[in-house]
Parts: C-alpha cells; sequence; structure tokens
C-alpha cells in the first residue's frame, strides 16, 4: 500500500525510482540536486532492490552510462542541474538518435555559467528546443511539487519505454530542495533479465542469441536516404506524443478575461496571484503546462479568442513566452514577466507585471477602458 | 599431390571465423585493425560465448565494427566506450563486456572514461588499437603520435615542446590498482599475431575472476595516415614505434611485471 | 617422418592486395597476381604451390581473412 511521507523533491524522486522498478541510476554530484544521488546512496539499492547506482567520474560519463544500460533495454536515469545538463548534451542527442528509453531529470539553477545555485527556469529552451545537435526532441514533464517530483518518475519511464526516447524531467532547486507530504507508491518488482530480453530483445543488446540476428544500437547512419529515414522515424514520434501525451492543467481558465502561463515553481506562485487578482474582480485564469514538449498550443490558441491578453510568467529572461505568442499566432497580446539570477518572484510582483504589460498596456494597444487596479 | 586435392574440406586448417560478417571491411589494405577484429571474434568463437558477449564500439576507423563483429554491439558516443560498457557490465554482471576503441578515441577525448573505468576495476575488457594517429578523419596528430612523426596536424612533425610527448595510457593505466591484465601486443606477424590472441583470450577469461580491467594495446600501422605501403609501414613500426610502446605483458593476475 | 603437403585459397574478391601475407611465408608460396579483382585490388595467389606446408601463417595475419587454408599428411 502507499506511503505518505514529508520529503524533499530530490529524494522523493529518488525514493520514487527505486519504487518504480528502476535498474540503474548513473549521476555526479551538483547542487542543487545532490540530494537526489545522495538518497539513493543511503538506500543500498543493490541491497533493496538490486539496483545499480554508481557516481560517475563526469556528467559526460553518467550520461553514456545511462546510454550503455538503456541500449540493454534496462530501465535507467540520471539527474544533474543546468551545468552539468549541458555536459550531457551529446549523449542525450546520441539516447535520441539511437532511440533509447532513458530518463534525464535536470534540478535547474540560475545560469549561464557556473550561475548561482538558486533556483531558475532559464533551461527551458535547452530542454524543448533540443540542447544537443540534431533533428530530435525530448518529452519534457515540469513538476510543480514533491508529489509530481514522485509521481513523475514513472510516468517518465513509460513514455521513454513507449516511444524508445529520452525523456527529461525539468524541475529546479526550489521544488527540488523544498520538503512536501509526499504519497509514495508501493514497491513494484523489477524486471528480471528474462524480462528484460522478452520486452526489449527485439532491439536490445542483450547478447546475440542464436534464435536472432545480432542488434546493433547506434545513431550512426552514412547513408543519407538511411539517415532521413531514421530522422523521420524520430519525427513520427514527437506527432504521436503531442496526439496522445499532452499534459495541462487549467485553472480559473473558464471565465478568464487575462491569462496566466507558467509551469513548475512559477505555476505555483502564480496561483496566488491569480487568487488575489480575483479577490479584487479581476478574472485571471492560469494555463499550467506540465509537458513542455508536447506544448499545449491548441489550448492556447483558442484561449487567445477568449483574453484581452496573456502573461507568461518563468523564472528567466523570456523563453516560454516565445512558443505561447507562437502558439496564439499573435492574435493577443503576449508578455513575459520573470525575476533572474535565482531570485524567486512574489505574486505582488505578477500582479504588477499583470497589469503594467498586459491590463494597462492591453487597453492602450487594443483601446479599451482602463480596467480596475489590482493592486 | 594437386591442389585440388589437398583443398578438400576435411583437409581445412584455417578459415574465417562465422563470428566475422561477410561485409567487407572498411578498412585501408594491410590495416591491423582488420586482423585485430578477426582475433577477437576468434577468440569469443573459442570460448563459445558469444550469446553472452556485448562489444562497445568508438568513433574513429572501427566505429563501424557493429558491421563486421557478428555479435550485439552499441556504438559509444567518441571517448565514452568504458563509461557505456561500465554500465552494461554494471547491469548484466554475467555478461562478457568489451570495448574496442582507437588512439584518439581512448587516450585523447576517453582519458576520463578510461582512466576512471581502470580505476574502478570494471570488470570488462579494453582492446585499445594505438597507431598513433586519428585515421577516420584523414591523418590528424594523436596522443600517441611520436615526436617528430608527421601528420596532416603536425605537417612539420610533432614537436614535443608545444605539443607534449606521446601518452603511454597502458603503463598508465597499469599504475591503477583496477587493473588485473594489461598488455601491449601487435598483429603485424604470425608470431605477434599468435602472442596477440593469446593476449585476447586470457583477457576475456579473466572476466570470469572478476578481478578488475583487462587492457590489451595492440600497437597497429595505418598505411594511409602515415603514407606508406602496408609492409612498410610494419617495419616502420618496429623501427619507431616499438622501442617508444614496448610490446610485452606489464602487468599479470594484478601484479605489475 | 609424414611429409606434409598445404595449400591455400585466397578469395580474390576479398583481397586486397596489401601482400602483408608474404614476408611472413618461410617458403615464398605467396605473390601478387598481375590481374586485378572487380575493386582493382591485385589479389594473393600461390606462385609456388609445391611449396606450401599449410602453417597458416599467411592467413593468420592477413586483415581481411581472405586465405583459407588446407593441410593433408602425405606418406613420404
Amino acid at each position: 500500500m502507499s506511503e505518505l511521507k514529508l520529503m524533499k523533491g530530490n529524494e522523493a524522486l529518488a525514493e520514487a525510482a527505486i519504487r518504480a522498478g528502476v535498474d540503474a541510476y548513473f549521476g555526479y554530484p551538483i547542487t542543487p540536486q545532490t540530494e537526489l544521488i545522495e538518497y539513493l546512496m543511503s538506500q543500498k539499492t543493490e541491497e533493496r532492490t538490486g539496483m545499480v547506482c554508481l557516481q560517475a567520474e563526469s556528467e559526460i560519463a553518467a550520461i553514456n552510462m545511462v546510454y550503455g544500460a538503456a541500449s540493454t533495454g534496462k530501465k535507467v536515469f540520471t539527474s544533474s542541474s543546468s551545468p552539468g545538463v549541458s555536459l550531457k548534451q551529446e549523449g542525450i542527442s546520441y539516447i535520441a538518435g539511437a532511440e533509447l528509453p532513458a530518463v534525464i531529470v535536470n534540478v535547474v539553477r540560475g545560469g549561464p555559467g557556473l550561475g548561482t545555485i538558486q533556483p531558475s527556469q532559464a533551461d527551458y529552451f535547452q530542454s524543448v528546443k533540443g540542447g544537443g545537435h540534431g533533428d530530435y526532441k525530448l518529452y519534457v514533464l515540469a513538476p510543480s511539487s514533491v508529489q509530481e517530483m514522485s509521481d513523475f518518475v514513472e510516468d517518465a519511464f513509460d513514455i521513454a519505454f513507449k516511444y524508445n526516447a529520452p525523456v527529461l524531467i525539468l524541475s529546479d532547486g526550489l521544488i527540488g530542495q523544498m520538503m512536501e507530504k509526499v504519497e509514495l507508491k508501493p514497491q513494484q518488482k523489477r524486471r528480471t533479465d528474462a524480462e528484460v530480453i522478452a520486452q526489449c530483445g527485439s532491439w536490445a543488446t542483450t547478447g546475440k542469441t542464436k534464435d536472432r540476428e545480432r542488434n546493433i544500437i547506434t545513431s550512426l547512419d552514412l547513408q543519407s536516404e538511411k539517415m532521413e529515414a531514421r530522422v523521420h522515424r524520430l519525427l513520427k514520434k514527437y506527432e504521436q506524443m503531442e496526439k496522445e501525451d499532452l499534459r495541462f492543467e487549467k485553472i480559473n481558465c473558464d471565465d478568464a478575461e487575462y491569462l496566466i502561463v507558467a509551469y513548475g515553481s512559477s505555476a505555483r506562485i502564480a496561483q496566488k496571484a491569480v487568487e488575489i487578482a480575483r479577490s479584487k474582480g479581476v478574472k485571471v485564469g492560469l494555463l499550467r503546462p506540465i509537458t513542455l514538449f508536447p506544448f499545449p498550443k491548441k489550448q492556447l490558441f483558442d484561449l487567445a479568442d477568449q483574453v484581452k491578453g496573456i502573461l507568461s510568467v518563468e523564472l528567466n529572461a523570456g523563453q516560454m513566452v516565445e512558443d505561447v505568442k507562437l502558439s496564439t499566432e499573435f492574435k493577443v497580446p503576449v508578455e513575459h514577466f520573470g525575476r533572474t539570477g535565482g531570485i524567486i518572484h512574489t505574486p505582488e510582483e505578477i500582479l504588477e507585471a499583470l497589469e503594467q504589460k498586459i491590463i494597462n498596456n492591453g487597453s492602450i494597444r487594443h483601446h479599451k477602458t482602463r480596467e480596475s487596479s489590482i493592486l | 599431390m594437386e591442389v585440388l586435392d589437398i583443398i578438400k574440406p576435411e583437409n581445412q586448417v584455417f578459415c574465417k571465423t562465422k563470428l566475422m560478417t561477410n561485409a567487407a571491411l572498411s578498412y585501408c589494405p594491410g590495416c591491423g585493425h582488420g586482423t585485430a577484429h578477426n582475433l577477437t571474434m576468434e577468440v569469443i568463437d573459442e570460448m563459445g560465448i558469444a550469446e553472452d558477449t556485448i562489444g562497445v564500439a568508438p568513433v574513429g576507423c572501427s566505429v563501424l565494427a557493429y558491421d563486421f563483429m557478428n555479435i550485439d554491439m552499441t556504438q559509444a558516443a567518441h571517448g565514452r566506450a568504458p563509461a557505456v560498457a561500465t554500465a552494461i557490465a554494471r547491469t548484466w554482471p554475467e555478461k562478457y563486456v568489451f570495448t574496442y576503441q582507437g588512439d584518439g578515441d581512448l587516450a585523447a577525448i576517453g582519458t576520463a572514461e578510461t582512466i576512471h573505468a581502470c580505476n574502478r576495476g570494471e570488470n570488462i575488457v579494453i582492446i585499445f588499437v594505438n597507431n598513433g594517429i586519428y585515421g577516420m578523419t584523414g591523418g590528424q596528430m594523436a596522443p600517441t603520435t611520436l615526436p617528430g612523426m608527421k601528420s596532416t596536424t603536425s605537417p612539420f612533425g610533432r614537436d614535443v615542446k608545444t605539443m607534449g610527448s606521446p601518452i603511454k595510457m597502458t603503463e598508465l593505466v597499469a599504475q591503477l590498482p583496477g587493473t588485473y591484465y594489461v598488455t601491449r601486443q601487435s598483429v603485424h606477424t604470425h608470431k605477434n599475431v599468435r602472442k596477440a590472441k593469446k593476449a585476447i583470450k586470457k583477457a576475456f577469461e579473466n572476466i570470469k575472476l572478476k578481478k578488475g580491467i583487462s587492457f590489451v594495446e595492440i600497437v597497429s600501422n595505418c598505411n594511409s595516415g602515415w603514407k606508406m605501403t602496408p609492409n612498410d609501414a610494419n617495419k616502420w613500426m618496429e623501427d619507431n614505434m616499438f622501442p617508444y610502446y614496448p610490446l610485452g605483458d606489464i602487468k599479470v593476475n594484478g601484479k605489475l611485471k | 617422418m609424414a611429409k606434409v603437403k598445404g595449400a591455400i585459397v585466397v578469395d580474390t574478391e576479398v583481397c586486397k592486395g596489401c601482400e602483408v601475407c608474404m614476408p611472413v611465408c618461410a617458403d615464398n608460396v605467396i605473390s601478387m597476381s598481375k590481374d586485378v579483382n572487380r575493386k582493382g585490388y591485385h589479389y594473393a595467389f600461390m606462385e609456388n604451390p609445391e611449396a606450401c606446408t599449410g602453417c597458416t601463417n599467411c592467413a593468420i595475419v592477413c586483415p581481411d581473412r581472405a586465405i583459407t587454408v588446407y593441410r593433408v599428411k602425405v606418406s613420404a
């Protein structure tokens, strides 16, 4: 039966992975996600479930270890934070190109460069536009609570194995390090080697038995026609993801006149801003993308017919705002607000930005009467 | 006795192993990669472990090893084969896992992965073909390029003052407690081939002991890169490479020779 | 003592004419043919078949395993 615990996001994710029957984890220390590898090491996972946990010599080695275990059909993941995830980009591109199931966790911190260890959402572009080389995308899940940090592990592996593709859990230092109660699922039995071969033996490198041809895991296709066919295979997956596995949450959108779009930790803060605005009679709604790819494009396109303006609230200098604009096809003003450098914006700051950038600015550009102040 | 009488099936004493595919090798005429590939597969064939062997191919001339080796193989990013192999060996502890790498892959970009896989004593075999040059990309200087040796990126000869001296990875990893068997071989003459095969076989048999990594360097020629005919290259190798990279066992059963 | 006779069969399409097999043949059995295979390589052949003892030296150094070796005991 499931268990209720008070845990940090990073630890909840680690525990959930053990319970989800994950086979291996390869990681490297970096604030603000180190609790994840520390927790795993404290759990003696080899004894608990036989799960392999190894601290690699670098994030590059770690992602290539993920690539190795994934090539044999094992459930494997890694975690890091922004600079470390940058180091993993080539490996992630390989995992996408070689069509391997794997999960990568990014507990984002402020950047660029060494940046700060405080929370940030400035890795949005890297995550959804493909941080590595080539035509590929990542399925990106953005948790906004410790519960979702826990739940999304199993969801991520389901998608990874459904599509034989890498999945990114895009968290941040705030969600990773804050403590909340979390309901943990019961322990799942880890697949036996025979079960792995039964499930993945048609493609995985588990040892060429007499009954089949050898399996080769590679992302190399020197013949362009073959490479193009491979790219088209990837594109078909992404289309299917958009059709079948889009996830988002609408809060107070039905009667909304203004809309905030925010994910992860920003969505929680924005929710408070919505409450305050509504208490002052201004109908603001919140659309929370749970998957950043696939992105709720259609939902935004429809909402753009209903609201007078949209504010994209992100802890960065403005990244998701571009996708919001593209989705609404510029039918309505779309602006960005977000603190950077690791500073967490407050609900009041969000409302102030909504007022200045959308409500007032909106009325000038669209000749509407001035709305009552929400401050 | 006529040749036709001799070449009857029952008289056959040597042929290509069935663990090599029928794909024509992409390697230049006389290149040691072909021989090293075949020796590796002959060992795996003779040990009867093909069903439990998983290979990891590098980036470099032997990136296409999986077109020639008739076993399950995973192609690793440049330099990362030891990390890829580490994960495979750890999640499948009973398998025979090996990497097959060139000098650019193992001793340049993959230095950290090589050192740390060896330091952890992973239960894998590393086959390291050292031809002192980047072959696939057309003959550039490698970490193992000899002092004064010309390449497309050291056209006037490798200058030790600006580019350092060649790295002896094999002696280096032999210092790490995690390495159990470390040897340097070559495959250009029948005597060397027989010794190399024995070394590769010992390396794979060590996997059963789970006592650390077996690291087999094969000093080889690169005819296109060195701009020599195969036999001239092999002669040049003997005269120039072997003094810097002496052949023979460096560490056996965990003890330095 | 029983004499041994050997012979090799070269897959002329696989052979790349690299000549690495020549120096290792103690009995100078092998030479490169005048004509070329489909890829334009002069391929190896037994110029002195009589001398071959089937010792496999040539075959084991051949990078492309183009050589299959046969050996048979013959009464003196």
